[in-house]
């Protein structure tokens, strides 16, 4: 990839080709799609979309379509099983959710990749060592946090709640509220044993190495011992690649008719919400009769920009102040001269008022000149 | 930012809770000058103890937090329950202790027959309630002032906190179910209590010690 050094480009541009660039590295493919989607997709999967209305319109032949509120699920339909093999493809895409705040739809940019197929350790591996480049690419200071929801899954197998306290249940961990855990636990009467075990997973946050440790104290059963054994070798795998902005947070929990496997989450520091949401998700291949596993994650690069603070430079480099007789062609050729030597110009009569520009210059007699902001006041 | 040691941001409740909290903060070891005296400043700091704390309206409080404003705060768990912010409750605090209820006239009796008319400032709260108990109702939202809905028939019952029942009973209505006990807590933002983690995790631990049973 050559860019022209020249270009000013600007920060939300060189975050995207930065990430283009580090995804097609490695192997990632451009996957590139339709606004529309039928409308269908999203009703049988409504709950992966975690809630929130879809625009929908009637196409000229009557069909119901909708502005597609997420990539993942367009990309899941138009994959192909192939057996031993994984398909990767990267998208850059708008997608259309109603906001949380002022309940209104909103347009949110996307950036993520999926990887589809036969997964192993390797795959998984990979695409968190990419989340974490990811957010490397964007910011000095970044945390990745880290899940797997075979430990919860395991956990809950044991434990055995009621639908209701369940959901209950995962609110409170959600919340990392260990005295409302502690409550719940002990309303049920349940062993003491689960609810340490409910505790620790709600409040244990750290590096690798030390959650690790505590969590090999806690399994329950084999599906959580499954579970932490496959963390234990991704984890490996990312500290030998000397990342050391990656934590373990069991907190984290996604729908569970959707996801499997590792789930994690990505935070810039200064921006107060989460940017980076990926996680394994087998079960929905599952329900769209795919027999692959697959997993994947996205950057919400509006929040980004809107936390951007790098906007406060200048418009452009120069602004050159001409006067009404001066001959166009040669005005031009003046500007031409500064743009081939690497500047930003914009030409004018007057200083505007809110331009913010590095240098004054004037055209006067056909001639370049530097000029003071005084001598225009 | 101060790149030394990193400040934490704490949005306290205006009024007597914040101030029942501040002194909680203080014994625990994050004391700040002049911020009880009678003024009209709302930001105080300490950089020695690496705290900052404002005043904010109580029920903004979550907003602060959810939005990374301010990196911990003090809301009651009827603003928690109502909005429902994406933010970690990290501890009870056991202080400003009341209860969520629903009150009506005494001798009160449901018609089960029609739509019950609930008057509340907490229309999830109430929602979420007469919802999992399957009974259909009306949402009368009001700001203040709730008792007089039930006398005025303006609602048959309200949905509201009840701290010792003396204007319910000066108003002869009486809490006729406990919907959630409320007190104080301590609350974080996701992503504050990532890239400050240990810093909250030591205050947390030093209020925990604090709080009185």
């Amino acid at each position: 990839m050559k860019l022209n050094k020249n270009i000013n480009l600007k920060q939300e541009d060189i975050n995207i080709l930065n990430l283009r660039h580090l995804y097609e590295q490695y192997g990632f493919v451009h996957y590139k799609m339709n606004k529309f989607e039928e409308y269908d997709l999203y009703v049988t999967n409504k709950d992966f979309l975690a809630g929130g209305s879809i625009i929908t319109f009637t196409d000229t032949n009557g069909k119901l379509l909708a502005l597609k509120p997420d990539v993942t699920l367009s990309i899941v339909k138009n994959f192909q099983d192939c057996p031993d093999t994984v398909q990767k493809v990267y998208y850059n895409e708008n997608i259309y959710r109603t906001s949380k705040s002022t309940n209104t739809y909103k347009e949110i940019m996307q950036m993520g990749l999926e990887c589809m197929g036969d997964l192993d350790i390797y795959h998984i591996s990979e695409v968190l060592i990419l989340a974490a480049k990811s957010l490397a690419a964007l910011t000095d200071s970044y945390i990745l946090d880290i899940s797997h929801m075979g430990i919860l899954q395991g956990f809950l197998q044991e434990v055995k709640l009621s639908p209701k306290n369940e959901d209950k249940f995962l609110t409170l961990l959600r919340e990392k509220n260990s005295h409302g855990i502690h409550a719940l636990f002990d309303s049920l009467r349940l062993p003491e044993e689960y609810r340490e075990t409910a505790i620790t997973l709600a409040t244990t946050y750290g590096s690798m190495t030390n959650v690790l440790k505590t969590l090999r104290s806690i399994s329950l059963n084999e599906t959580m011992d499954q579970a932490i054994e496959e963390l234990e070798t991704i984890c490996d795998v990312l500290t030998m690649q000397g990342f050391t902005s990656i934590y373990l947070d069991f907190s984290i929990v996604n729908d569970m008719s959707y996801y499997n496997g590792v789930l994690f989450r990505g935070y810039i520091n200064g921006i107060p919400t989460g940017v980076l949401s990926g996680g394994q998700y087998d079960v929905l291949m599952d329900k769209m009769g795919k027999k692959s596993g697959a997993i994947g994650f996205a950057i919400y690069m509006d929040l980004i920009e809107d936390y951007d603070t790098s906007l406060e430079g200048y418009d452009v480099d120069i602004l050159l102040l001409y006067q009404k007789t001066a001959a166009p062609d040669k005005l031009f050729e003046a500007v031409q001269d500064l743009t081939a030597a690497g500047y930003t110009v914009q030409a004018q009569r007057q200083i505007p008022k809110k331009l913010r520009y590095r240098k004054l210059m004037k055209f006067e007699g056909g001639t370049l000149k530097e000029a003071y902001e005084h001598e225009f006041q | 930012m101060n790149s030394s040691k990193p400040m934490i941001n704490v949005a306290l409740p205006k009024g007597r809770l914040g101030e029942k909290v501040y002194d909680l903060f203080e014994t625990a070891g994050y004391p700040c000058e002049g911020i009880k005296e009678d003024s009209r400043k709302l930001i105080f700091e300490n950089p020695q103890a690496g705290i900052r704390y404002f005043w904010v309206k109580p029920s903004d409080v979550a907003i602060y937090v959810e939005r990374g404003a301010a990196d911990i705060g003090v809301a009651g768990k009827d603003i928690l329950l109502e909005y429902q912010p994406d933010i970690y409750e990290l501890l009870d605090l056991n202080m400003g202790k009341c209860r969520m209820a629903v009150a009506g006239p005494k001798n009160f009796r449901d018609n089960t027959g029609r739509t019950l008319r609930v008057a509340t400032k907490f229309s999830n709260i109430a929602l979420d309630y007469y919802t999992s108990r399957c009974r259909e109702i009306d949402i009368i939202k009001l700001q203040g002032s709730i008792e007089i809905a039930p006398i005025l028939g303006l609602s048959d019952v309200i949905v509201d906190i009840v701290e010792t029942g003396t204007t319910l009973y000066e108003n002869n209505l009486e809490v006729l179910e406990t919907i959630v006990p409320i007190s104080a807590r301590l609350i974080s933002n996701k992503v504050s209590f990532k890239f400050k983690n240990r810093e909250i995790e030591s205050l947390v631990k030093k209020i925990r010690k604090n709080i009185k049973e």
